[in-house]
């Protein structure tokens, strides 16, 4: 198991690598300039440029960039924000959207776990109907029109919620997009769950258990649940990476000062922030992989197919 | 023979099981009877989608949920925690007190595919230990060490050491021989076993039969076959019930159903083993295929597939004709009007071959 957790750990640390090395590079031959132009003289975007070492070879400026990431800091804006430090910035950002999209997690995969299991046990019943509908509807209609429908209702309508995000009304406000974001999870999750549930069932192993005597509760508790549950843990891991990095026509709409919004800001303000962009990909990517890898580490747990090697047996 | 003072344990009477389906209803058992007999082993032999696990699976109380049970008695006969012989019409029983009292108490199930039948992700000695402390108030250590012994029981060597492991860890043979351990451990009275040598090595298989052979001697239990491997059959059945479209159609011992085969599909399945003695080279197979279900059968199922079919066959269900004490079959060819019919020539060689093969080996 430990050999398993660490192949993973090395692996994902060398993917995160090259992703930023790639990104670095993409950034960087992409067209468009990083300063606000229209505000600056040719000859002071060409003094920035050679302050800001972009007329350096491209490794060593990547070395460069690397050694400061390492210790935590990622530089300044070049365009937003007048060039306030990136994380300031980022962690205010980050702290709006991981509270949000944490709980949108929370209430996704609770709520459609739920919803799969009693699907599931009752199978071509109402609410394995009700579950099927509700997951259709939850796949595709998209997030931004919960929202607008929501807002409607609940802010326009009876005035119950904020009618937009207010940082200092934290909770009240984040209950309208924390549940169209997860209505996506949601659905997903309770599909899954049911259907990984339904073949668990139909399995000659709990008919094995049946036949030992086991019934209700007790049955689904130890033969049903782990089985099925161990497939579900793998499609958490880019709907948790989507939620947590935010929606990016949710924080736009509702305007949250999140981190989708600093990424459509940061590529379509004055100029293209290089920093900011380049900051805010290798956040994505760094959370894509640090959740698979403990997602990994998770289902290595659960599944003893993976934790226990072929040696012991015949 | 002195049946009648034979103890009775299983009696499937008339059974009739339709289920429902997307393309509509399935009539899969048409009325089936079965009687088994303490300490004896019955075969039920019969072609895929006759209706073989599902007569067993209405036994133990396992049938899916889209199935209907129409009629019919499956009378059981156990002895109860205080030691009184009682019956039940499992049928009458809803399925909490089916699993409380019947499954993994007085009948167990060794099912087809030991690849799939173990909980992958739970250790074989867990899942020995949870049917142990199922029925049985006893302490984990105790569960332990009676886990321990049934593993041996079932030729496991080193036990102690195959407890933490999980079934991906063993191969087919050892996991059903887990499988076995699983059905013992709860000392039942009655062994279903749903064709449990088709998905081992040839090998391993007489090893498996010998084995349920073995404890079943020792043990005292009745075994229930379900097969379309004659060879199986006759190494252990005493008694062999060929199902035909959901329902019996010949029943008799072993010596009848191998020997003086009176159905044309007895015949059939018969001539459809392969054999290294026969003269032709053609390995012969019964033309058609099973009726579907789906639709109401009329007069015998197997008519249209028989070249010895009456037109009663065409008309009426024929009745079982009793043939001996033990032996009856489904065929208007038994009637005394029906004209006199001789099962085919290579047929006959191959039983006297048979009868022959026995006697040297004698």
């Amino acid at each position: 198991m430990v050999k398993y957790i660490l192949k993973r750990v090395g692996i994902a640390v060398l993917t995160l690598l090259i992703i930023t090395f790639l990104l670095f590079v993409l950034v960087r031959i992409m067209p468009g300039n990083p300063f606000p132009s229209e505000r600056m003289t040719d000859e002071a975007i060409a003094a920035k440029r050679e302050e800001m070492g972009l007329n350096d070879p491209i490794l060593v400026q990547f070395w460069a960039y690397m050694k400061n990431v390492l210790r935590g800091d990622f530089g300044k804006g070049t365009s937003l924000y007048n060039g306030a430090p990136i994380k300031t910035v980022l962690n205010k950002a980050m702290s709006n959207s991981f509270k949000i999209g944490g709980m949108a997690i929370l209430l996704g995969t609770v709520v459609g776990l739920l919803l799969g299991i009693v699907a599931a046990l009752n199978r071509d019943k109402f609410w394995d109907v009700f579950c099927s509908v509700f997951s259709i509807l939850g796949v595709c209609v998209p997030a931004y029109v919960f929202l607008i429908f929501l807002q409607y209702t609940f802010a326009f309508k009876i005035n119950l919620l904020p009618y937009f995000f207010d940082s200092t009304a934290f909770l009240e406000s984040s209950v309208i997009p924390a549940i169209s974001m997860s209505l996506f999870t949601m659905s997903t999750v309770a599909r899954f769950t049911r259907n990984e549930m339904v073949e668990v069932i139909d399995s000659d192993y709990v008919l094995l258990a049946e036949s030992k005597g086991m019934y209700g509760w007790q049955l689904v508790n130890r033969h049903i649940l782990r089985n099925a549950l161990i497939p579900v843990v793998t499609v958490l891991a880019p709907l948790i990476v989507d939620l947590l990095t935010g929606a990016l026509v949710v924080e736009k709409i509702y305007g949250i000062q999140g981190i989708g919004k600093l990424m459509v800001d940061s590529i379509s303000g004055e100029g293209i922030d290089y920093n900011y962009v380049l900051a805010l990909a290798i956040l994505y990517s760094a959370l894509y992989i640090g959740i698979m890898l403990v997602l990994d580490i998770v289902y290595g747990l659960l599944d003893p197919r993976i934790r226990v090697s072929k040696k012991g047996g015949e | 023979m002195k049946v009648e003072e034979k103890d009775k344990i299983l009696d499937i009477r008339d059974l009739d099981v339709s289920f429902k389906t997307s393309a509509g209803t399935v009539h899969a058992l048409r009325g089936v009877n079965i009687d088994l007999y303490r300490g004896e082993t019955v075969a039920i032999v019969g072609e895929s989608g006759s209706g073989k696990s599902v007569t067993m699976k209405a036994a133990m109380g396992l049938l899916s949920s889209n199935a209907t049970v129409n009629g019919g008695k499956i009378l059981f006969k156990y002895k109860d925690e205080n030691g009184n012989m009682t019956e039940v019409d499992i049928l009458e029983k809803d399925t909490k007190w089916i699993r409380k009292n019947i499954n993994g108490r007085h009948m167990a199930m060794v099912f087809q595919d030991p690849m799939t039948s173990l909980d992958p992700t739970m250790t074989i000695g867990m899942q020995i230990i949870e049917t142990i402390r199922q029925y049985k108030d006893v302490s984990m250590k105790e569960a332990r060490s009676m886990a321990v012994e049934l593993l041996r029981e079932v030729g496991i060597t080193e036990p102690e050491k195959r407890l933490p492991c999980y079934p991906h860890q063993f191969s087919g043979g050892m996991r059903q021989r887990v499988a076995i351990a699983i059905a013992l451990s709860c000392d039942p009275d009655l062994l279903i076993c749903d064709e449990p040598t088709t998905a081992l090595d040839v090998t391993i298989q007489a090893k498996f039969l010998e084995l349920i052979l073995r404890l079943q001697k020792e043990r005292g239990i009745s075994v229930i076959y379900i097969t379309h491997d004659l060879g199986v059959v006759a190494k252990v059945a005493d008694y062999v019930n060929v199902m035909y479209a959901g329902k019996i159609v010949e029943v008799g011992n072993v010596d009848e159903i191998f020997y003086e085969p009176a159905h044309p599909y007895t015949w059939g399945l018969l001539s459809a083993m392969p054999d290294l003695d026969t003269d032709d080279s053609r390995l012969y197979s019964i033309p058609g295929s099973p009726p579907n279900l789906l639709h109401e059968v009329k007069g015998d199922a197997f008519a249209a597939r028989n070249k010895y079919a009456l037109v009663a066959d065409f008309i009426e269900c024929p009745p079982m004709f009793k043939i001996s004490e033990t032996h009856s079959a489904a065929t208007w060819l038994l009637d005394p009007r029906a004209p006199k019919v001789e099962m085919p020539e290579e047929l006959k060689k191959r039983i006297k071959r048979m009868k022959d093969g026995v006697k040297n080996d004698d």
